[in-house]
């Protein structure tokens, strides 16, 4: 008999993640809900992410720059003077989905190592771009007066925000086992395995990288607005490189190319720091190492060591994971 | 602006530019010939400055500090590539990244269990405190001077090192064709160890000439790092003479950016905004030009032959 031990997994914390609200009211603790509303932000945005990167192999070093858009959008227009929701929703994804555009044009011309440095290098300047808006904060950054309000939806009440970011964080990952199981997501994964073949069968691989590299932008920036909703803050060092990196890290940590892989990325991670942090005022002494451990010996990332063995290679067919 | 503050922001520049070199120099061999992205360059760098910091007040002589850096950095880098680095080289850029970056926490958490988190002052050399006249009107501080003249004579060091020794033509032909050196009888992994223990002593000395100039804090690899991708970017990834342009080019642009260009704003355009604005364009300058070259030439400027 062979049980499926990632599908069970998934099943449990989709389940845990449902109900956590409920084992928080009880006990009283509204913090579980913060935080784990927090991992759900950010398991979100390396959902996002994990779209170019595990889907596509696009490794894109700049991710954070798009959060950090998301979060601003909700700062500025409330300093602005906009109240109401649907402007920071829309200008947000209008916002992300611009810049992705233009950005990932410039980026999808180089490959590599040099792909990795040119989102890289966008991304630093976003951060010395809202750190030189001096009217938003500046370095130091700046409080938000109020939250996003959707109708009676007030997104900065703590149980709102919740089952706000857990509702879309089901909705990505459904629209990403949708789009990767289309022919939209054929293309994208075949150009991973062979970039020439796909252009050798006259498909135009840079359209469906840059259609890819905008959608996960604007998730990303989606992210940010629930980010900046959760802070009530917005700084610049939402879009510093060690944020990329933790997105990164999220998606490789969780499994590359799965569709569950980034959100138990971030539960672990963001777990993992906690966890240390109670134990250690210097955790990062032993998250650094527990990092390169898992690189070195977990390939395929955690949903990758439960995997049924013959599972793990096979490129083209269904993604279920 | 006068010419005398325009000469002295260009010796700026260019010592800045001597000790992107040095970290550059190393990044890129290592690039080239191993295929690795090492993101814990960075950290070489900042274990040098405190190396060098604790062996001056250890020795209570700076100069002594920092010669004993050299060897301890260069250790720690072979150290560092036995025990993780060795395991990657068959690996994608994205594991490679993400190992690194681990690294990077260790040791910046390190730095902090071992010497706090204040940043810790050094002096600097006796012999080298004070200014040099340069041309009459134009003074300029001795240990800067040094420091453009150091990172000068290692780029002349490894030139003759790349270009005139077999050494040299291992590396320049490992970067090429690394399986074709190998299959020739070539101890490639020996190469690769001697080339990171090169890269990481050159990172340990920038990082220590610098230390009497910056403060020696945990952290400080992580922005001098970045410019550093950008400059072996930009010269084109295991190219030594592409990075050296590359670092003179970033140092200057960078340093004289960042001293003029709001200046220059303010009187073009006569408002209070122009000077913020400036600065921001100023601290985004070489990003600006990193990604203009990779638009043009997506594989830098000086991109080696025959891969």
């Amino acid at each position: 008999m062979r049980v499926d031990l990632r599908l069970l997994l998934i099943l449990l914390v989709v389940a845990c993640l449902a109900l956590l609200p409920v084992a928080a009211l009880l006990a009283e603790e509204p913090y579980w809900m913060r935080f784990w509303s927090r991992i759900m932000i950010l398991g979100l945005a390396a959902a996002g992410l994990n779209l170019i990167l595990g889907f596509g192999g696009l490794v894109s070093f700049g991710h954070a720059m798009y959060v950090a858009i998301g979060a601003y959008t909700v700062g500025a227009l409330r300093h602005h003077g906009v109240e109401g929701g649907l402007p920071d929703i829309l200008v947000a994804l209008g916002a992300s989905a611009g810049v992705g555009l233009l950005i990932g044009a410039i980026c999808l011309r180089t490959s590599g190592i040099f792909f990795i440095m040119i989102t890289l290098a966008f991304a630093q300047m976003t951060y010395f771009f809202f750190v030189s808006l001096e009217q938003y904060g500046g370095d130091d950054g700046m409080r938000i007066a109020s939250g996003t309000q959707l109708g009676p939806l007030h997104l900065d009440d703590t149980l709102t925000l919740y089952y706000s970011a857990f509702l879309l964080l089901c909705g990505v990952i459904f629209l990403t086992w949708r789009l990767v199981n289309a022919r939209f997501g054929m293309v994208i994964r075949g150009a991973r395995s062979n970039e020439q073949r796909m252009a050798a069968l006259g498909i135009p691989v840079f359209r469906y990288r840059l259609t890819a590299y905008v959608i996960s932008a604007m998730i990303c920036a989606l992210a940010g607005v629930l980010l900046a909703n959760l802070t009530l803050y917005i700084s610049p060092a939402y879009t510093h490189w060690t944020r990329s990196g933790e997105l990164l890290i999220m998606v490789i940590l969780g499994g590359l190319g799965t569709l569950f892989g980034p959100v138990i990325g971030a539960i672990v991670l963001l777990q993992l720091e906690d966890l240390l942090a109670h134990i250690t005022q210097h955790w990062q002494l032993f998250l650094g190492p527990i990092l390169i451990l898992v690189v070195l010996f977990a390939r395929g990332g955690l949903l990758g060591l439960l995997a049924p063995r013959q599972v793990s290679q096979r490129p083209a067919e269904e993604i279920d994971g | 602006m006068s010419t005398t503050l325009l000469l002295i922001q260009t010796l700026n520049g260019l010592q800045f530019g001597v000790m992107l070199f040095l970290m550059a120099a190393g990044l890129t061999l290592v690039f080239g010939i191993m295929n690795l992205v090492n993101l814990a360059h960075g950290s070489l760098y900042m274990m040098g400055a405190y190396f060098a910091a604790a062996a001056t007040s250890w020795t209570g002589n700076p100069l002594l500090g920092i010669a004993l850096a050299i060897p301890a950095a260069l250790i720690l880098g072979l150290l560092v590539e036995l025990i993780t680095l060795r395991t990657l080289y068959q690996r994608d850029h994205l594991d490679q990244v993400l190992c690194t970056f681990g690294l990077i926490l260790f040791f910046n958490e390190l730095a902090r269990v071992l010497w706090g988190s204040a940043a810790i002052p050094m002096a600097i050399p006796e012999s080298f405190t004070g200014f040099v006249t340069i041309i009459p009107g134009l003074i300029y501080p001795k240990w800067r001077l040094a420091i453009i003249v150091v990172g000068l004579l290692v780029a002349l060091l490894l030139y003759v090192l790349i270009t005139h020794t077999r050494l040299g033509m291992l590396i320049r032909a490992g970067a090429s064709n690394r399986a074709m050196v190998g299959a020739l009888g070539v101890n490639i992994s020996l190469l690769f160890t001697l080339v990171f223990g090169l890269g990481a002593a050159l990172a340990g000395l920038a990082g220590a000439m610098v230390a009497p100039l910056l403060s020696v804090e945990p952290g400080m690899g992580d922005p001098i790092l970045i410019l550093t991708f950008v400059v072996i970017v930009i010269g084109g990834i295991g190219s030594i003479r592409g990075a050296f342009i590359a670092s003179l080019l970033v140092g200057l642009i960078d340093t004289v950016g960042r001293a003029f260009l709001p200046a220059l704003l303010r009187e073009a355009f006569q408002t209070q905004s122009a000077n913020t604005v400036g600065a921001a364009l100023a601290s985004m300058l070489i990003y600006i030009l990193m990604a203009a070259v990779l638009f043009f030439r997506p594989r830098g400027l000086f991109p080696p032959k025959g891969r």
